[in-house]
């Protein structure tokens, strides 16, 4: 029997998982539902003055979507973990690197992508002017596929715990700190006028270093895991 | 040598060593301790702009060193228990993490006591005492994730990928932070060539160093005898041990 190719296994993987997480749609809704409340929590605490918000804005909004991203951490690998297609995973013949690239774009266009989207809401919410909005979308897309890759290698580590959602949260914020000092530095930088492409340069040699990197450690993390 | 190194690498023959260097570690480290901190609180002068309060440099950066440099350790018997799968380094990695979180409980500490008089208060968010926390927080999310697996040999490899991965960050933390916001002074010995301290504040700071050196070593080879004992406690040379000991059974 001829193997199909590392390419088409890797469309496959991504096809079956999007396929997964579109049917499960609470799944897929719930991290984003959370993100908005945790948005809204804000203006109830800290008063609704614009300029107040305009200030706190990026941080509210990237604070969230951290939140709201490593909550979703779990579901990556957790159901292929306990119906044994994980164990199937890695004893492919197709190169593992490619398949876990596989899983983690697709946990990034489930949960990331659409993140991305309500940004627009909560920019609204927060007063954030057009220009802060579209650089804190830009961030975003930088930032977001970051969560997903380093939030893997948490999540491979974990896989099979019980009680694995708050360890794996525990495990990758501090991770995320360089992420968040960046990024919201950006959007501040754009209301003041500041030019951006530092940061944005800093953001984008962050997101090369995790995609060239943390698909290797997510590999040797599940290889620990399932031995 | 690489023959020396692979016998203390199994660990009846790290027991051995242990149980000969420790005892002697422990010594050096009381014995520097001693000089060091008549050193530092009698023949170092009082600093000219901050008086007496300085004096807490000599535990604070020691402490500050020993939590990065314990870090260091733990991803490299970490590392070296991923590649050649050895007992031993499993066992120095699970024994440093407690050790480097308390040096660097200790240096937050210190560097909080020392900023109260310098800067008017407790914390401030300065570049290097914020990246000293989120180190504090990686060495917690280690034992965090040690204590959550329950399979010893699982745990230590799946915490040494965990400290590769911390070890890749901490320095984009440390640079970024630093970027972030900074009102620490600049580093007083890192500059090897011509130190902004005078010497004869220097020289103490240096036997502190070296004080707390030989006590982390001391510390950490007699936790990771203890690991070793409790991994290998079915094994012949464990038991013969135990019956060697007077009034013991197994």
């Amino acid at each position: 029997m001829k193997s199909i190719s590392g390419l088409r296994a890797f469309t496959a993987l991504l096809q079956r998982d999007l396929v997964l997480g579109l049917r499960n749609q609470s799944d897929l809704m719930n991290p984003l539902l959370f993100f908005i409340i945790v948005v809204t929590l804000f203006p109830l605490t800290v008063g609704p003055e614009q300029s107040t918000l305009q200030k706190l804005a990026p941080g509210i909004v990237w604070v969230a979507a951290v939140l709201a991203s490593s909550l979703s951490l779990d579901g990556i690998f957790r159901s292929d973990y306990e119906d044994g297609s994980l164990e199937q995973l890695l004893l492919s013949p197709q190169p593992k690197i490619l398949l876990i690239m596989a899983k983690i774009s697709a946990h990034w266009l489930l949960s990331g992508a659409p993140l991305i989207v309500f940004v627009l809401f909560s920019g609204v919410l927060l007063y954030l002017p057009d220009a802060a909005t579209w650089t804190l979308l830009v961030t975003l897309l930088l930032g977001t596929p970051v969560l997903s890759l380093v939030g893997a290698i948490a999540a491979a580590l974990t896989v099979g715990l019980r009680s694995s959602g708050l360890l794996q949260a525990l495990l990758i914020l501090p991770l995320f700190m360089p992420l968040l000092i960046f990024a919201v530095s950006a959007v501040s930088n754009v209301s003041r006028g500041l030019s951006v492409t530092g940061e944005y340069y800093f953001l984008g040699a962050l997101l090369t270093l995790a995609l060239t990197l943390a698909p290797f450690a997510v590999l040797a993390s599940l290889k620990v895991r399932m031995a | 040598m690489w023959e020396w190194i692979i016998k203390f690498a199994s660990p009846m023959h790290f027991y051995m060593l242990v149980n000969r260097l420790a005892p002697w570690l422990g010594r050096a480290a009381g014995v520097l301790l001693v000089i060091g901190l008549y050193g530092s609180l009698f023949y170092a002068p009082a600093d000219y702009q901050q008086g007496e309060s300085f004096r807490i440099i000599y535990v604070h950066v020691p402490s500050a060193w020993m939590s990065m440099f314990i870090y260091m350790n733990l991803a490299v018997a970490g590392a070296a228990g991923l590649i050649w799968k050895t007992k031993v380094s499993d066992a120095i990695a699970r024994s440093c993490a407690p050790l480097g979180a308390s040096f660097t409980f200790l240096a937050l500490t210190t560097g909080s006591l020392w900023g109260k008089p310098m800067w008017g208060a407790w914390w401030v968010w300065d570049a290097r005492l914020t990246s000293e926390l989120i180190l504090l927080f990686l060495y917690l999310g280690y034992i965090a994730l040690q204590s959550a697996i329950d399979d010893r040999r699982m745990a230590a490899r799946a915490g040494a990928i965990l400290a590769l991965v911390g070890v890749v960050n901490i320095p984009i933390i440390h640079y970024s932070v630093i970027w972030w916001n900074t009102l620490h002074q600049g580093p007083t010995i890192s500059k090897l060539d011509a130190p902004s301290i005078d010497t004869m504040m220097l020289i103490p700071l240096l036997i502190m160093i070296a004080a707390f050196m030989c006590y982390f070593f001391a510390l950490v080879l007699v936790r990771a005898r203890l690991e070793i004992i409790e991994q290998e406690r079915s094994s012949k040379w464990v038991q013969e041990l135990v019956l060697q000991q007077p009034g013991q059974s197994v």
